[in-house]
């Protein structure tokens, strides 16, 4: 018994200095940077540059991490295979319908329509990837232990990786620009780059049409129900399969806009696009708590803004060089904290009380 | 023609033999109680009915039809509605979310509006906190949101795992004058009860029942003067 008090108490200590060490890097390198100048100078209005750029791709985390925090809230599951469903969209779009549309001007005639186009068969291939991914592969395994399904999407994720890479070739596909957001929009002496800009009203939009659907429908309702119960929902005359799969779906389609958002940011699509933002936006589900709606958006933003602040005020404060290539060091060392300290997430609720 | 018939099913949990031959008449317009102790298999007798289980053998007949062509979420639709052991309610949907999902196969409008008046009519609680979140009612007023969630898909048939559970003497009394009054009003109902003194007092016949079997069924009045029912049901000596 005193021995496993002991132990607790080493594990206890370790974490807690931990966390020191943590808060100290982060303050100290804080402090060097404004106070002692180290690293770059710069100015205010860069500082907002980065916080804005943090905010849009904050945003598009936003709405891929809804992705897992849905399908966690009905299944408990961790869907690894979601990022593959970002880039099967992403990448069809790009090369049946964004490359066409650009080459033969008409997206740059009619941006609107064509950008509507692109969106919509990303969505659409997006979906059709999830619903196939549940009906084969996650629905057999739905009274498995939670493990396995685990492993399954784990291999799932790659089958898709593959998949598209043999389709499409593993090269890098340039994603077309439009000329339309060339530049930048001047607001109150502040520059907001106009992809960016309209990168984050994008996903903001969907995620109050996202809200709106899961709050205020009546297939939203049933998702939450079945969430909750699926033995009860069914006594309520719901389709729990069905609503899985509206759940999946979903999911896929915000993935599906995310992709070509993030086409239009970095410009570039492959087969592998869906790894990096797919961890990084499952991090920004967990920072919120994931089974969490405004969780997973409040998350994304959180986790965007950290990574476009953090190199180079605190890291570059600390003296490492070549800071801003760190960024996935900042989300990743982001992850592994909240799992250690607050797995719960920022608003979310214990993990435990929704098993219940 | 009986409403309900379920004959002679038999029901497993993997290798456990939970309900080894029960076979339950229910007629149109009656309230039937079905009353035994911890694990006797009432639960898992409505659970067979309402399609959660699939008997292993026997079958179910509704108006007629045999159910087991039908998987649980169609039986709203056929009229069977239940009211859960523990209520069930969804604890983080609203008052009016939950009674919305008890009408959730429905379209008409104008019924469903009016099944919500009847209900909040019978439970004016559930008015006052249609939009608290369901988990924070009292134990008393999920129980009447259980119910209401319930008549919302204006069964012919309801189906109550134990409305008494867990509940004051005084709630025990209004709730089961409900179940009265909704039987009054045309609805049939199955009632699965440990409290065979509440039970048999409302229900027009019963059915006891003992690790999976059935072994003693009557109308409620001869069951309540029944000898074993007495010793073991009603703590009568
Ligand atoms: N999910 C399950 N897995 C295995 N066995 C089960 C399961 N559910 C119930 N049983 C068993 O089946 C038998 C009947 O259980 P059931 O829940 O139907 O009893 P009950 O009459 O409703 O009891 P109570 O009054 O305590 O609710 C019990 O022996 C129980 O242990
Ligand atoms: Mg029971």
């Amino acid at each position: 018994m005193a021995q496993r008090f002991k132990d607790i108490d080493y594990i206890g200590l370790f974490l807690w200095l931990f966390r020191a060490a943590i808060i100290v890097i982060v303050v100290w390198g804080t402090v060097a940077k404004l106070f002692l100048g180290q690293g770059n100078a710069y100015t205010t209005k860069d500082w907002i540059n980065f916080l804005v750029a943090g905010l849009s791709q904050g945003s598009i985390f936003a709405l891929i991490a809804l992705g897992y925090t849905l399908v966690y809230g009905v299944l408990f599951m961790i869907n690894f295979a979601h990022g593959e469903f970002f880039m099967a969209g992403t990448m069809t779009a790009t090369i049946f319908v964004a490359l066409p549309l650009s080459a033969s001007g008409f997206l740059d005639k009619h941006p609107v329509i064509g950008m509507l186009a692109i969106l919509v068969v990303a969505m659409v291939v997006s979906v059709s990837v999830a619903l196939l991914t549940e009906r084969v592969a996650y629905r057999p395994l739905r009274r498995a232990p939670r493990l396995v399904p685990l492993i399954t999407a784990i291999g799932a994720s790659f089958f898709w990786q593959y998949f598209f890479a043999g389709l499409f070739g593993s090269g890098l596909i340039p994603f077309p620009e439009l000329a339309v957001l060339r530049g930048a929009w001047m607001i109150g002496g502040v520059e907001f780059l106009k992809t960016r800009a309209v990168v984050m009203i994008a996903s903001v939009i969907m995620l109050i049409g996202l809200y709106i659907f899961i709050m205020r429908t009546k297939t939203g309702t049933a998702i939450r129900a079945v969430a909750e119960d699926k033995d009860i929902a069914a006594l309520m005359g719901i389709d729990v399969d069905r609503t899985i799969s509206i759940t999946f779906a979903t999911g896929a389609a915000m993935a599906g806009v995310a992709g070509i958002l993030y086409g239009l940011v970095f410009r570039q699509v492959n087969f592998i696009m869906g790894f990096v933002p797919g961890i990084k936006a499952f991090t920004a589900a967990v920072l919120g708590g994931i089974g969490s709606i405004p969780g997973a958006a409040i998350g994304g933003f959180f986790l965007g803004v950290f990574e476009a602040i953090g190199p180079p005020l605190f890291l570059e404060g600390l003296g490492i060089p070549g800071s801003h290539q760190l960024k996935d060091v900042i989300a990743f060392t982001m992850l592994v904290l909240v799992l250690i300290f607050r797995p719960q997430g920022i608003i979310g609720e214990r993990l435990a009380e929704k098993k219940a | 023609m009986a409403l309900l018939e379920v004959n002679d099913i038999h029901t497993y949990y993997g290798n456990i033999h939970a309900l080894k031959g029960i076979s339950v008449t229910v007629e149109e317009g009656e309230i039937v109680s079905l009353i035994g102790g911890n694990g006797a298999g009432k639960t898992t007798t409505l659970r067979t009915i309402s399609g959660l289980l699939q008997p292993r053998s026997g079958n179910v007949l509704f108006a007629g039809e045999d159910l087991s062509k039908y998987r649980a979420h169609h039986l709203v639709a056929k009229g069977i509605a239940m009211v859960p052991e523990g209520r069930g309610v969804f604890a983080r949907l609203s008052v009016s979310e939950n009674l919305g999902m008890g009408a959730y196969h429905r379209n008409d409008k104008d019924g469903i509006a009016e099944d919500l008046e009847r209900v909040y009519k019978l439970f004016p609680r559930l008015e006052e906190r249609q939009n608290q979140v369901a988990g924070t009612l009292s134990g008393g007023e999920q129980q009447m949101l259980a119910m209401g969630r319930a008549m919302m898909s204006r069964p012919s048939l309801l189906l109550m795992d134990e409305p008494s559970m867990g509940l004051a003497p005084v709630l025990v009394e209004a709730i089961f004058d409900t179940i009265e009054e909704i039987n009054k009003e045309g609805t049939t109902i199955l009632l699965v009860e440990q409290n065979a003194h509440m039970a048999l007092q409302v229900a027009h016949r019963g059915y006891v029942l003992q690790t999976g079997e059935i072994i003693l069924s009557n109308s409620a009045q001869e069951l309540q003067k029944d000898p074993t029912v007495q010793k073991a049901y009603l703590g009568i000596e």
